[in-house]
């Protein structure tokens, strides 16, 4: 089981955050600020797997930013690092060519997409098409609401008028 | 209406909090946001409550505190539209825990959520209960979860799988509701409902055995048909990763097959033949096709034997080993770790290997290679690896000495053939790496050199050569220490010289000198320091040629700071210079130290180990210099051993103490209570205390004169070390202990018979000390014996002591012998108290106390507050 995913930009700034098993928020604030300083001062030659606590993190570097995952001793480190790299895919697909700063403005999107890839710290959907498939569903609902918004404000104003 | 389509601001915040230069310009900017959150939230504002607590996401991700946004995510749930409930739920998921109490109040709009019509919201209420839910939330939504499983909707019904694996976690009695359900998704199409469903089945058959043993009859013909025909399927670019179709399905199917597969043979029989094939035909150049490998071996190595299986896994992680990218290397070593024990020779082959990785510059791959290391160590092969890890050490990092140290200490001590060949091994880490040493394995190195008794003058000569080169390590520094007090004679007269040594002549004073670097060099800490001074004592007898310089560092210590090596120095040098006669038998060698006690003690005092090689030097004067401490341990001693058969007090002094002493022993040894103060051995058995102490203390004589008896061996050497204050057992040394007990301590003479008395208060002109005694049989009451002594020049008249207690307990005040106290010490006033404890137990006895007198006809007032009585009063 995963336990909790964390995006960490080269400087050590946290770009996103997510707790699967319950930490407090003082821990959670230990947590990025220890596995930060280790996972930033290892080298570029070794392997992605870092033992901390009991459970093994595994991080990889895309561009200036950090993606690390933290799950159980006996998963297999293998397969996080492609959990990792799916997620990278999906994002990159959904910005095109995603760059931290994508993340860090659209930090949200960050989040609802991980959603539709993992949950309850396990993988739920192995297909990048159906999860954007299902990110852009709900964004149509977005822009459906939207409408709906304005044209009921503009109705009100022809009333008022 | 939607939170960033016209949301602006919150990309004017991220940019504002991107351009600020300084923290104190981005904390600017952040308290002034969340002022106008805060505002905004006071007003009850409706139409940026999204984009609001959108910000304070941002802010709560840069790690702020953010806890007064956390109601409005319970504002924007319990709203109608979805892009209100959606930030709301990504809100709560991020900004609270399981563990907060107000996760409570969002149960009944989950509840509503996951009955919505739309799917999506729908979708949105299990996402987050799968991610935060707690067993409360778990049980009450339970049922919902469970219909949702057969939602039409297949995106639906693998986020009710994950859901149903939170809720089984936190309320394992609901497993088998989900069984049926969640075997039925094993038959499904949608990729991502099935491998939701096999997560879903994996962990219901790891909580529950009536699951497993349903889903291992019914599915594992389903999954294996499954698992072949993913691994035949052709192409398919929705879920291709380099070459491999879905390799998480793959290895989300091995994982379950596997946990079906232990501990049964049909069920492993049946996987067989596809697990052959996916360790065979799976490519071996990616990530992905390395993960299914792993994860097919993982379950090979797992389930029921099968031979030509093992080999072949066996065989794919010797490809694995031999691998130049460090992270296949990584798990490589670590499945072998669990191949060992299912085929250990297997493993063997790969010890070259192996033991290169231990080398390699990547900390996780050396600790998970010096795992595997000390797994394969036996004692066919101990030699050359020990050797190969004793010569990575010299070139090894800092940072990895401590383990490295550790396991091959472990390795040379459980597998060492003979005792020369441990004791060289020993020394050659002890020159590299003292400093990583822990107590123990120096200590257990002593019990072993002091065993081999025809190895004593190599050991020493040994030493003393290692000394020369690295005297600063440490534990390097006491083993010598030690070995030259004891076995001095031997370096110098190059005696019991081996075959193998170059001959080396080292002088009297040489060996000295060692002593005095030891005890001079800065780094020393107060164990070195008290150890060496010991080994002073015991030179002087031995060496005639140095006493008087030995006599001189003596002295130099008389005024040290350390209290401990005070009193010794004090102690030591009242021996030399006053009791000549019995210095030679004092100081003799050590009884041979056994090992199976030491063994056996080691066992039981690891904790308490611990704890002191973490503070050695802050523990001990604190623990040790109290003068009661001795006598304490010796009673714990004879508590927790059978006690040695014990012949006459009288006899055993004789033989500790030398013939010429025998009357005084003897008539101490009877246990008769003596108050004379100028008798050394009175006071160095503390025989002046009533008769069940010293019958205690006879009893532990008598154990150490045997030499091979249960309690010595651990006892001499920590008293040595003195890192003796976790472990109870310290202080038996027959030596020590009777010069411990040397110091002119003046409440020595009062020790109970149980528990040790205490200096209640003292001021500049006043002491107070309290004795302890119980009567059998009524544990609550405690008599206490209190004695006061003037520290000043002149006499205090008209004393009165008054004490008041809390209301657990009762205090009875007998009068005291006399309203006077003579002057300057000259003898004292005594007063007995008896105090019953209601709370007997649980808890301590604590005293207000007032003392009056006149001093010169005037009134004085003295008053304090006793709070250090002893526990289990």
């Amino acid at each position: 089981m995963i336990h909790f995913v964390l995006l960490i930009s080269r400087q050590g700034k946290v770009r996103l955050t997510k707790w699967y098993s319950p930490y407090s928020q003082k821990e959670r604030s230990k947590v990025i600020r220890e596995l930060s300083s280790e996972i930033l001062s290892r080298g570029p030659k070794l392997c992605n797997f870092v033992e901390w606590r009991g459970f093994k993190v595994v991080y990889k570097r895309y561009a200036s930013l950090y993606f690390c995952i933290c799950s159980d001793q006996d998963d297999n480190e293998l397969e996080t690092l492609s959990i990792i790299h799916h997620y990278v895919e999906t994002l990159d697909r959904y910005f095109g060519s995603v760059c931290e700063l994508d993340l860090i403005f659209n930090f949200h999107k960050a989040y609802f997409i991980l959603d539709e890839i993992l949950l309850a710290g396990e993988m739920q959907e192995t297909s990048k098409r159906t999860t954007l498939r299902l990110i852009a569903a709900q964004e149509e609902l977005l822009e459906a609401a939207k409408e709906e918004a304005s044209s009921l404000s503009s109705i009100i104003a022809q009333a008022t008028k | 209406m939607n939170p960033f389509s016209s949301g602006t601001r919150l990309r004017d915040m991220i940019r504002a909090i991107r351009a600020s230069k300084t923290a104190a310009e981005e904390r600017a900017v952040v308290r002034k946001e969340c002022a106008a959150i805060r505002a905004a939230i006071n007003e009850n504002d409706q139409d940026y409550r999204h984009r609001n607590l959108a910000k304070l996401m941002f802010i709560h991700m840069l790690g702020y505190p953010t806890h007064f946004g956390q109601m409005e995510c319970l504002k924007l749930i319990a709203s109608p539209g979805f892009p209100e409930k959606r930030i709301g739920y990504l809100g709560l998921m991020l900004l609270l825990d399981e563990r907060q109490e107000v996760l409570m109040l969002v149960t009944n709009s989950l509840k509503q959520d996951l009955n919505h019509t739309n799917q999506y919201i729908v979708g949105l209420a299990l996402c987050a209960l799968g991610n935060i839910c707690s067993a409360e939330m778990a049980r009450d939504l339970a049922p919902e979860v469970e219909r949702l499983l057969q939602f039409r909707d297949p995106n639906i019904r693998k986020k009710a799988a994950l859901c149903s694996i939170r809720i089984i976690k936190k309320v394992p009695d609901l497993a088998e509701n989900f069984i049926n359900s969640a075997t039925a998704l094993l038959r499904e199409k949608h990729h991502g409902v099935l491998i939701t469903g096999v997560q879903l089945c994996t962990d219901l058959c790891k909580i529950s055995p009536e699951a497993l043993e349903h889903v291992r009859k019914k599915c594992t013909d389903v999954l294996v048909r499954t698992l072949r025909d993913l691994a035949n399927s052709p192409y398919s670019p929705e879920y291709d990763i380099a070459g491999i179709t879905d390799p998480f399905l793959h290895i989300r199917l091995l994982k379950l097959l596997r946990v079906l597969g232990e501990g049964d043979a049909d069920a492993s029989d049946s996987m067989n033949d596809i697990l052959a094939q996916v360790a065979t035909k799976t490519e071996s150049n990616k990530v992905a096709g390395n993960a299914i490998l792993y994860e097919c071996v993982q379950t090979i190595m797992s389930i029921e034997d099968n031979g030509g299986l093992r080999v072949l896994a066996i065989n794919s992680l010797g490809r694995f080993l031999s691998n130049r990218d460090n992270n296949i290397r990584y798990v490589a070593l670590n499945m072998l770790m669990k191949a060992v024990t299912a085929d250990g020779q297997a493993v063997q082959r790969h010890r070259a290997t192996i033991l290169e990785c231990v080398k390699d510059s990547d900390a996780s791959i050396r600790k998970r290679a010096l795992e595997l290391v000390y797994v394969l160590v036996n004692e066919t092969n101990v030699k050359p690896l020990a050797k190969e890890l004793i010569d990575y050490l010299e070139v090894s990092e800092n940072d990895f000495r401590g383990d490295l140290t550790a396991k091959i200490c472990s390795i040379v001590s459980k597998f060492s053939p003979e005792k020369i060949w441990y004791i060289d091994q020993m020394l050659k880490v002890l020159s590299e790496a003292g400093n990583y040493v822990k107590d123990e394995v120096w200590h257990a190195l002593i019990v072993v050199i002091t065993n081999a008794t025809e190895l004593h003058g190599y050991t020493v000569r040994a030493l003393y050569r290692a000394f020369q080169t690295s005297a600063e390590q440490e534990s390097l520094v006491r083993v010598t220490v030690w070995c030259i007090g004891e076995y001095g004679d031997l370096l110098v007269n190059n005696v019991g010289m081996l075959d193998i040594e170059d001959p080396i002549t080292v002088t009297e004073s040489d060996a000295v000198d060692v002593l005095e670097i030891a005890i001079k060099r800065h780094e020393s800490d107060l164990t070195t320091k008290a150890m060496a001074l010991v080994a002073l004592l015991k030179l002087s007898s031995r060496f005639p040629s140095c006493s008087e310089r030995i006599k001189e560092i003596i002295v130099q210590f008389k005024g040290n700071l350390m209290l401990e090596l005070q009193q010794r120095a004090i102690e030591f040098n009242s021996i030399l210079a006053k009791h000549q006669n019995i210095r030679s038998t004092l100081v003799e060698r050590m009884p041979v130290l056994d090992e199976a006690t030491f063994i056996g003690r080691k066992a039981g005092s690891l904790p308490g180990a611990a704890s002191t090689t973490t503070m050695p030097s802050v523990g001990i004067p604190n623990g040790e210099a109290k003068p009661a401490a001795p006598l304490i341990d010796l009673l714990d001693l004879s508590s927790d051993d059978a006690p040695a058969p014990s012949s006459s007090g009288g006899d055993l002094l004789h033989d500790l103490l030398g013939v010429d002493l025998s009357p005084a022993p003897q008539q101490s040894g009877a246990g008769q209570p003596s108050k004379s103060g100028t008798d050394v051995l009175l006071d160095l058995l503390s025989v002046g205390s009533p008769a069940q102490s010293s019958s205690s203390t006879v009893d532990i004589l008598s154990s150490n004169t045997n030499g091979k008896s249960p309690v010595s061996p651990l006892d001499d050497i920590s008293s040595l070390s003195l890192s003796s204050r976790a472990n109870s057992n310290a202080g038996a040394a027959p030596m020590m202990d009777l010069l411990d007990g040397f110091g002119p301590s003046p409440s020595k003479e009062n020790n109970g018979p149980v528990y040790p008395s205490i200096t209640a208060y003292e001021s500049s002109s006043l002491r107070l000390t309290f004795s302890f005694s119980k009567q059998p049989g009524n544990p609550e009451t405690t008599n206490i014996q209190a004695t006061f002594t003037n520290l000043s020049s002149t006499v205090y008249t008209d004393f009165v002591f008054q004490a008041a207690v809390p209301k657990f307990l009762q205090l009875h005040l007998d009068p005291a012998s006399s309203n006077t106290l003579p002057a300057a010490g000259n003898g004292s006033v005594t007063q007995s108290l008896k105090v019953t404890n209601s709370q007997h137990g649980k808890k301590n006895l604590v005293m207000r106390i007032r003392i009056a007198y006149k001093l010169n006809g005037k009134d004085t007032l003295e008053e304090g507050q006793i709070n250090n009585f002893p526990r289990e009063l």
